[in-house]
């Protein structure tokens, strides 16, 4: 008998709970103090901000001024992570959490609160007009991603598509469809498996047999990465080895990112009907700001001082998005018609028509 | 008996059926511990277990695969799809299997599953939340089609679809699902499927509708009796198989129908039954059929939800028109 295929799954960390490295070996934008600076600096200083926001938008909902949103809590260093390697010209597709990536990316604060507040405009991204809106059907933006990159393939376009999706997304058929195209047709894909140990009240545990999420990529022929998802530091290293093997042509991943859902899954949920305090206090525990924050500060290119004031400017900014978006009146009657199609046939002019009519006479 | 909700008259409907058949399993995505999103199985594991209340991966089409499996290997799935706008991946088991493994295969294979879908719009949701897509189902043979409307009718049309042995999807209207209580004994009796329920007699115009828009045009009758018209009101309950005799002789008295769906009006299952009012009952009507519906649009997000969702004062003006 002979062994035709075998296959490893390595996890990666570089940065311990409290901060401290596990290794000297590290990647080269966190190994001297400029490099720290100008990389991770700016990064910690968007998880910061996007915490202040998600904090706010929490509130807003829970006073009355916002549907019901999806807390990225705890999510910080992956999606940061995620959106810092990737390239403006690249594509992402994510699920509907994903707001560190997409706000490193250009979107909006106050797009994102359109959204949950339900208005369409929040979807028209002013910053990147290629990326895909918000995807409430489970892991239908990993098929939507895998398509993309074939048209970035067929063109001879050097762009990745980078696809999230949760662990309970894993179990979705579209991601495996998606993780066997990419290979099928050897495309620049990356789907980011953001593992938060919670699929709504299910625990990764009832996802699946396998004992990695990562290695489902082995069915597509990809490569396969695990990593600790609290460590910006390892979130940046893999996820740009996976972005840049893509775009060279040596073919898709499936990244791993293990962290933990620290809010509900949404602001409809109460998880603590199904989980319990201990899990999620020794989650805390184990959460990405206090270990950049300490190594930052360990290399001298961080401090108390800059952060109180860095957390006053960024309430400022997300004061400054919230009353934008406050201060937003709904879209008229009409754009429920001038968006189904690219020309408005008669049948549905007809309907408009007389939709505005009855606006009119209802006062 | 206190008065319990339309979500508790689904609970309690599951639980006596639970209690009396060992066949009736529960599955789909937080349903155990967590009782469903909507608490729809709430206390379910707790008092059956978790061999016959299960939560499934986070996979529509694996629910309906299994589902399928399931109901025509002996047990009686009642499947949970979180939100309407999630059964689209359950099409191909649906349509291609469930509907058909009777005709498929002379009977020798059934499929006697249920279909549980929160459905319809108006509480404010995100997107994909709130569809109204009951008239696709219509259109596939072999399969019930059946819409709650009230904790009693909930009750007693979901033992019935328990019961059934073909394929039911299963809908209930979320936006009426704690509308209000009333007494629902816990007595196992089912309702009759394929018949419409006549909720309130008139003689000047017939109002047809199901789901949550039941509520609505109760209101409109209520409003029209104030003006002088009286407005009979029916519930179709289950659209397919459908029961058209009983619109038929209602609109033999009124010689009016309006017809109202929130779903959208072209294609929507009031298109049917505005079909056969004009195949069967063309010398009765002494005005055109109204149909009050959705536009031909997506459902669109929550600030515009309202506007798109037929009101009291559409149904009102409709039954007027067919007065004038």
């Amino acid at each position: 008998m002979t062994t035709v295929a075998s296959f490893t799954i390595d996890y990666r960390q570089y940065l311990s709970e409290d901060g401290t490295p596990l290794t000297d070996d590290l990647p080269a934008f966190a190994r001297d103090a400029d490099a720290i600076g100008a990389t991770l600096v700016p990064l910690y200083k968007s998880m910061l901000r996007l915490r202040a926001f998600d904090a706010k938008a929490v509130a807003l909902q829970r006073t009355g001024k916002l549907g019901t949103y999806a807390s990225c809590l705890g999510h910080e260093a992956a999606q940061v992570g995620i959106g810092a390697a990737m390239r403006p010209e690249d594509v992402l597709a994510p699920s509907y959490r994903e707001y560190g990536a997409q706000i490193y990316r250009g979107v909006k604060p106050r797009e994102i609160l359109m959204y949950w507040g339900g208005d369409e405009r929040g979807n028209d991204f002013s910053g990147p007009k290629h990326d895909y809106p918000w995807c409430v059907p489970i892991a239908t933006q990993c098929l939507h991603a895998a398509g993309a990159a074939l048209a970035f393939k067929l063109r001879g376009e050097k762009r990745v598509a980078v696809a999230c999706v949760g662990d309970g997304g894993s179990s979705k058929t579209d991601t495996y469809a998606a993780i066997n195209s990419a290979g099928a047709y050897a495309l620049p894909f990356v789907q980011c498996i953001i593992n938060n140990q919670w699929a709504i009240s299910v625990p990764r545990s009832a996802q699946t047999g396998a004992q990695t999420l990562a290695q489902k990529g082995l069915a597509g022929g990809l490569h396969c990465q695990q990593v600790d998802g609290n460590d910006l530091i390892a979130v940046l290293a893999v996820m740009t080895e996976a972005v840049e093997r893509a775009r060279a042509g040596d073919g898709g991943s499936v990244i791993e990112l293990i962290t933990y859902r620290l809010s509900d899954h949404t602001t409809a949920d109460d998880a603590r009907r199904y989980r319990n305090d201990a899990e999620v206090k020794a989650a805390w525990l184990r959460e990405p700001m206090p270990r950049i924050k300490a190594f930052l500060i360990a290399n001298g290119v961080w401090s108390e001082a800059e952060e109180a004031d860095w957390l006053e400017q960024s309430r400022a900014y997300v004061e400054a998005e919230v009353d934008a978006y406050l201060a937003s009146t709904n879209q008229p009657l009409e754009s429920m018609f001038d968006f189904v199609y690219g020309d408005m046939p008669e049948d549905l002019a007809r309907q408009k028509a007389a939709a505005l009519a009855w606006e009119r006479r209802d006062g | 008996m206190p008065a319990i909700t339309l979500i508790e008259a689904v609970t309690q409907a599951l639980a006596w059926e639970m209690e009396h058949d060992s066949r009736v399993l529960v599955l789909g995505e937080d349903v155990g511990v967590n009782g469903g999103v909507f608490r729809a199985t709430a206390g379910l594991r707790q008092r059956f277990g978790e061999d016959r209340v299960f939560d499934t991966p986070l996979d529509e089409t694996t629910i309906a695969g299994l589902t399928v499996g399931l109901a025509s290997q002996g047990m009686l799935p009642v499947a949970e799809v979180q939100f309407d706008g999630f059964v689209y991946p359950m099409l191909d088991h649906i349509i291609s299997h469930a509907a058909r493994f009777r005709f498929r295969t002379r009977g020798r294979l059934t499929c006697p599953m249920v279909l549980r879908v929160p459905w319809g719009g108006g509480i404010r949701a995100p997107e994909h939340h709130s569809e109204a897509n009951e008239a696709m189902f219509t259109n596939v043979p072999g399969l019930r089609v059946v819409l709650a409307s009230s904790p009693a009718r909930a009750y007693g049309l979901l033992l019935a679809a328990i019961r059934d042995p073909d394929p039911v999807i299963y809908m209930e209207p979320k936006r009426i699902y704690r509308q209000y209580k009333e007494d629902v004994p816990d007595d196992g009796e089912a309702l009759p499927l394929d018949v419409c329920f006549v909720l309130r007699d008139g003689s000047d115009v017939t109002l047809v509708t199901w789901g949550a828009q039941v509520k609505e045009c109760l209101e409109a009758a209520e409003q029209l009796a104030s003006e002088g018209i009286s407005a009979e009101v029916i519930d179709v309950a289950t659209l397919k198989p459908l029961d058209f005799d009983t619109i038929a002789e209602s609109v033999a008295k009124t010689g009016r129908c309006v017809i109202v769906h929130e779903a959208p009006g072209t294609g929507g299952f009031g298109a049917e039954i505005a079909a056969r009012l004009a195949e069967h009952s063309m010398y009765d009507l002494l005005a055109p059929v109204e149909r009050v519906t959705g536009y031909d649009t997506p459902m669109p997000l929550f600030r515009l939800e309202m506007k798109y969702l037929p009101s009291v004062a559409k149904i009102v003006a409709a039954a007027k028109r067919t007065m004038a």
